[in-house]
């Protein structure tokens, strides 16, 4: 099992900080032994089969799940929850037809909803607000209620929420599942420019590698309580998925993109729109 | 009874200049309810809890049945009963679909409960009635006084939480990675509730609570998704359904909840009206787009 502690930019001081890291759920081991440290500015792709703890993982980045071994910090301090450094884009889940809010509303949220009260300086919260829809390209339907948002739509509204605080680490729960391409596109391209720009550390957990994979520095793979991690060319090989599934599994790169064959059932509850790609194989 | 005599019952209006002062204190009470239940609508629809809103109702009925029984004051009797419900429900149903079905096995019981009060209870029958379809009788002074106090604790309560409320009611995820106690908040919020609801009771009766606390909101909903004009809207709902319905009661013998239910209920219709000519409308300017 290899693991990769060394950071792509090993001057700076890692944004996460895990080690000998282990999780288990009454006598289910999530993982064990992890060690991981990623730099300001990388992007590290989380994939695993369902129940791998995937999402588990970030929660403990979140500071809301306590490892049941070894430490996690976040630029140098433990994880706590609600911590202003971190900024999360979860799954795309739709908002019921009626929800009082407009487009606008649910980004302001996203920057003073944890505060008590009511809001009082409303024209500075519409400037910022005005910035943040700017800087993901949802300026034109700002003023729209969210129920009738586009899955896209929402989850530019989520990559606002997540980049008013300008984290330094962004958290990504699957956050392109459901979306069409072009969007897809447009919600990782936005994630990539935060790592870029801003030097945030990005964990981007999502059972598809291919949308991401032009951004992506290195892999963590979790699967039946063990990791692997390295950058994509390493991970993602027929040996090392194979060992990690216990099953033999191929790998194929086509055209830049890489095709997974012979996975076990239970991975394939993957976008629906991608099935169109022989992206699961059997 | 032919229809022109239940016409002069429904809307009668003799001596209403005389009679008017003597209920002052019933319209200042009927505009704080409408401004608590109009605010705390919000809240009630974006939880889903309309059912909670039933059963907390049904559980301070019976409080109220057994304060009236034991010769104790009414008012202190339904908040009791449905701060302990709202409680139980809090800590018990935090997920909506548990909720649902303990509210289910709560509200027979305390309708039983309050049935049974009621039943040992030797005292006026208007009383009984009263309970569960309201009671105008002029709010006197004192009553005031209580109904006051309980509305600010409740709006200040609603203020003070607003935001984060609000958060983890649409989009309990991200609320909950930014860190808010959502389970406390939750648990407070019932709380609240159960106040509003028991000040409910006290002009609409057990039973006609949702036409307070579900229908201003539900109605102000349809027709806006800015929260700052939906909160408004909801408020100047509740407000006149309540005042007017007390105003339109005043002269005749019949109690007000017919009038506030049927006027919230007409308010609530074209508030509809209009959300459906305003969806056909944006419905075809969306296919004259496509079409261009």
């Amino acid at each position: 099992m290899a693991t990769d502690t060394s950071p792509a930019a090993p001057a700076a001081e890692p944004v996460v900080s895990m080690r000998n890291a282990s999780l288990r759920f009454g006598d289910r081991l999530l993982w064990d032994g992890l060690d991981l440290d990623i730099a300001p500015g990388e992007f590290l792709a989380v994939l695993g089969p369902n129940g791998s703890g995937k999402t588990t993982m970030l929660r403990t980045l979140m500071g809301l799940q306590e490892l049941s071994g070894g430490t996690v910090k976040i630029a140098g301090r433990p994880a706590t929850r609600g911590s202003r450094q971190v900024g999360t884009i979860p799954q795309q889940r739709s908002f019921d037809d009626n929800t009082p809010l407009r487009a606008r509303d649910l980004v302001a949220l996203g920057i003073d909803g944890h505060k008590w009260g009511i809001r009082l300086k409303r024209k500075a919260m519409r400037r910022r607000v005005d910035e943040l829809l700017e800087l993901v390209g949802a300026t034109s339907y700002a003023e729209r209620p969210v129920g009738v948002l586009s899955g896209g739509e929402q989850q530019r509204l989520r990559a606002a929420q997540a980049l008013a605080d300008d984290p330094r680490l962004l958290l990504c729960d699957e956050p392109l599942l459901s979306l069409d391409l072009h969007h897809q596109q447009a919600i990782s391209g936005l994630i990539h420019r935060q790592a870029c720009d801003h030097g945030a550390a990005v964990v981007f957990v999502t059972h598809e590698i291919n949308p991401i994979l032009q951004y992506v520095d290195r892999v963590l793979y979790l699967a039946g309580g063990r990791f692997h991690i390295g950058t994509p060319g390493e991970v993602m090989r027929s040996e090392v998925l194979s060992e990690l599934y216990g099953a033999p599994i191929e790998v194929f790169e086509s055209n830049g993109r890489i095709v997974v064959v012979g996975m076990p059932e239970t991975v394939t509850h993957a976008n629906p729109q991608q099935r169109a790609h022989p992206l699961q194989g059997a | 009874m032919d229809l022109s005599e239940i016409w002069s019952t429904v809307f009668s209006f003799e001596d209403y200049a005389e009679i008017l002062p003597l209920v002052s204190n019933s319209l200042i009470a009927g505009a704080l309810l409408g401004l608590v239940g109009g605010m705390i609508g919000i809240f009630v629809m974006l939880r889903d809890m309309a059912f909670a809103v039933h059963g907390i109702a049904e559980l301070s009925f019976a409080g109220a049945a057994f304060a009236l029984l034991i010769g104790t004051n009414v008012v202190v009797g339904s908040l009791v009963g449905s701060v302990l419900a709202s409680l139980l429900l809090g800590i018990m149903g935090a997920a909506a679909k548990d909720r649902n079905s303990i509210i289910g096995v709560l509200m027979p019981f305390g309708l039983g409960l309050g049935i049974l009060f009621l039943a040992l209870y030797q005292g006026r029958s208007a009383n009984k009635f009263g309970l569960l379809t309201g009671q105008i009788v002029a709010v006197d002074t004192v009553q005031l006084g209580v109904l006051a106090v309980c509305s600010v604790i409740v709006m200040v309560a609603l203020v003070a939480m607003w935001r984060p409320l609000t958060f983890i009611s649409v989009d309990p995820a991200v609320a909950a990675a930014r860190g808010i106690p959502a389970a406390r908040l939750s648990v407070a919020f019932m709380v609240v509730l159960g106040l509003a609801v028991a000040l409910s009771i006290q002009v609409v009766g057990a039973l006609l609570v949702l036409a307070l606390l579900i229908t201003p909101a539900a109605a102000a909903i349809r027709v806006t998704s800015n929260p700052v004009l939906t909160v408004s809207l909801s408020v100047a709902f509740a407000m006149t359904s309540v005042v007017g319905g007390i105003l339109l009661a005043l002269a005749g013998s019949l109690p007000i909840s017919p009038y506030v239910t049927t006027i919230s209920f007409l308010i609530y219709l074209v508030c509809r009206l209009i959300a459906w000519r305003r969806d056909r409308v944006r419905h075809s300017e969306k296919m004259a787009a496509v079409a261009a």
